[in-house]
């Protein structure tokens, strides 16, 4: 059974949100989403300053087994990556929640929040996936 | 529910995420598939292969029989025990499989033929067998348990009596002999050193639980892609399929065509691919920067052509992206491969990335 921690968003891609307490937005994949696809061997972020756009694909986390892009939830500025990624891409799926995560944002437009999901309706979606 | 071997429940009981492959229900891995990976070349681990098929070929003309249905040559095989990698052709010299040959006897010999072919294999056989005085026999009496790595051979020793295990030890490359009731060989599909074992289905439990005990991790489909990979060693139906020469597909060596008289399967088509010329090759690629290769991408030689990775992973050893790849003749040592959208400077080598634990590159 994978973690979904109940103070983070979600999206419908399997990624997890986390509002800071200046605004801006960390991004990464759930632990169900790391599980999926197995051990990590490369994740490609997006460049610090790339404006992004809620769905976006913006990077690729690619395992042993699949390559799988990485979305958007939300739009903004990209304001700093996980650099620590680029030679140790397995901590996505030691610690998704915190040392894995992905990058960060300053958000173009705060109501596009209602779009994401609540802990209980992303572990309802996983539910119906298996 | 798919076919399952004799040791699906251990796998179970080890916690095997388990996946269709050929319509076998077969481990992927036991938790981490780089893990597994690695332990093959440190230590050593263990690979369910039962679903692999083994067939049996009896009779006066055995060797008459395998001398047409074979490109290499059974009259190579003087010793018992002696193997040979072969591939079994069709008229047009596309592979319809790859398989290890074993000389057992006179009249006896053993084949071993990949899992997701197994059906078409043994229609072919049969079929080609007919004429002769033969006899297949598939032995969906038995398992078999791969055991790889630079410590394969002493685990797998330490749970054997002593003369059996004085027996095993002194297994050349290539050679597979009865040793108590197992069937042990000096063979594999990983690059490393170590052991196939055939054997009796009672023996199944009490082999995988004393390997077990003996430091032998278990191994799932997913390690066993990257190691062969990294090995160089292709897969059926993704780097050769009945579609392909030989030539084409890195097996040239395994095509005998001394003596001129042995009329093999699939001969007068790749004499006449030697006369016109052969076009393609397959190679090993390594991608220069960051990244993991596929299979399907294209590759782009400038001023050659273009060709397509047939497999393609991350190398757990190597830390780069690998694959290999079929290019026209004249690609020299670099090319490019179209990795979503963007082309990737790769490195074209000889297949074969890793052996015995290390590099080759």
């Amino acid at each position: 059974m994978s973690n979904t921690p109940s103070e983070l968003k979600y999206s419908k891609e399997h990624e997890w949100i986390r509002i800071e307490a200046d605004g801006t937005a960390t991004i990464g994949i759930t632990d169900h989403a790391q599980e999926l696809l197995g051990d990590m061997v490369y994740v490609e972020l997006p460049d610090v300053g790339d404006q992004i756009e809620a769905g976006e694909e913006v990077g690729v986390a690619e395992s042993v087994k699949a390559a799988s892009d990485v979305y958007t939830p939300l739009s903004g500025k990209v304001i700093e990556i996980n650099e620590s990624l680029e030679d140790a891409p397995d901590v996505v799926n030691r610690d998704p929640y915190h040392d894995g995560w992905l990058f960060r944002i300053e958000l173009a437009d705060e109501e596009e929040m209602a779009e994401l999901m609540s802990p209980e309706d992303y572990i309802e979606l996983i539910a119906n996936e298996e | 529910m798919g076919l399952r071997t004799p040791f699906y429940s251990l796998h179970k009981e080890a916690n095997a995420k388990i996946v269709d492959f050929g319509g076998w229900d077969m481990p992927l891995n036991y938790g981490s598939q780089l893990e597994e990976h690695h332990v093959v070349r440190k230590s050593a681990g263990m690979f369910d292969v039962s679903h692999m098929t083994i067939v049996d070929v009896e009779g006066s003309e055995a060797k008459a029989f395998l001398q047409i249905l074979l490109s290499n040559d059974v009259d190579k095989l003087k010793t018992p025990g002696k193997a040979l990698y072969s591939g079994m052709l069709n008229e047009n010299g596309g592979v319809v499989d790859d398989l290890i040959v074993y000389f057992l006897t006179d009249n006896k010999y053993r084949m071993v033929v990949n899992a997701s072919t197994r059906e078409k294999d043994l229609n072919w056989i049969n079929q080609q067998a007919a004429p002769y005085n033969v006899t297949t026999r598939l032995r969906d009496d038995v398992a078999m348990l791969a055991v790889q790595g630079p410590e394969a051979i002493d685990k797998v020793c330490s749970i054997l009596t002593e003369s059996e295990a004085a027996m095993a030890r002194d297994l050349g490359v290539f050679v597979g002999q009865n040793i108590g009731d197992y069937f042990i060989a000096r063979t594999g599909y990983t690059g490393e050193n170590g052991f196939e074992i055939i054997l009796p289905l009672e023996k199944v439990e009490s082999l995988w639980r004393g390997l077990l005990t003996a430091g032998v991790s278990p191994c799932g489909l997913g390690a066993r892609d990257t190691l062969r990979l990294e090995a160089g060693m292709n897969l059926y139906g993704s780097d050769m399929d009945e579609t392909i020469s030989p030539y084409e597909a890195n097996m040239g060596w395994t095509v005998t065509l001394e003596p001129r008289e042995r009329n093999f399967i699939g001969r007068h088509a790749l004499e006449a691919q030697k006369e016109e010329g052969i076009a393609r090759k397959l190679v090993g690629l390594v991608l220069e920067g960051k990244g993991v290769l596929r299979g399907h991408m294209k590759v782009i030689i400038p001023d050659v052509g273009e060709g397509e990775t047939t497999s393609g992973t991350f190398s757990p050893t190597l830390k780069q992206g690998i694959a290999l790849a079929r290019v026209p003749r004249k690609t020299g040592d670099s090319a490019l491969v179209e990795v979503r959208g963007k082309q990737l400077p790769v490195k074209v080598v000889k297949a074969g990335f890793v052996r015995n634990g290390k590099s080759v590159l």
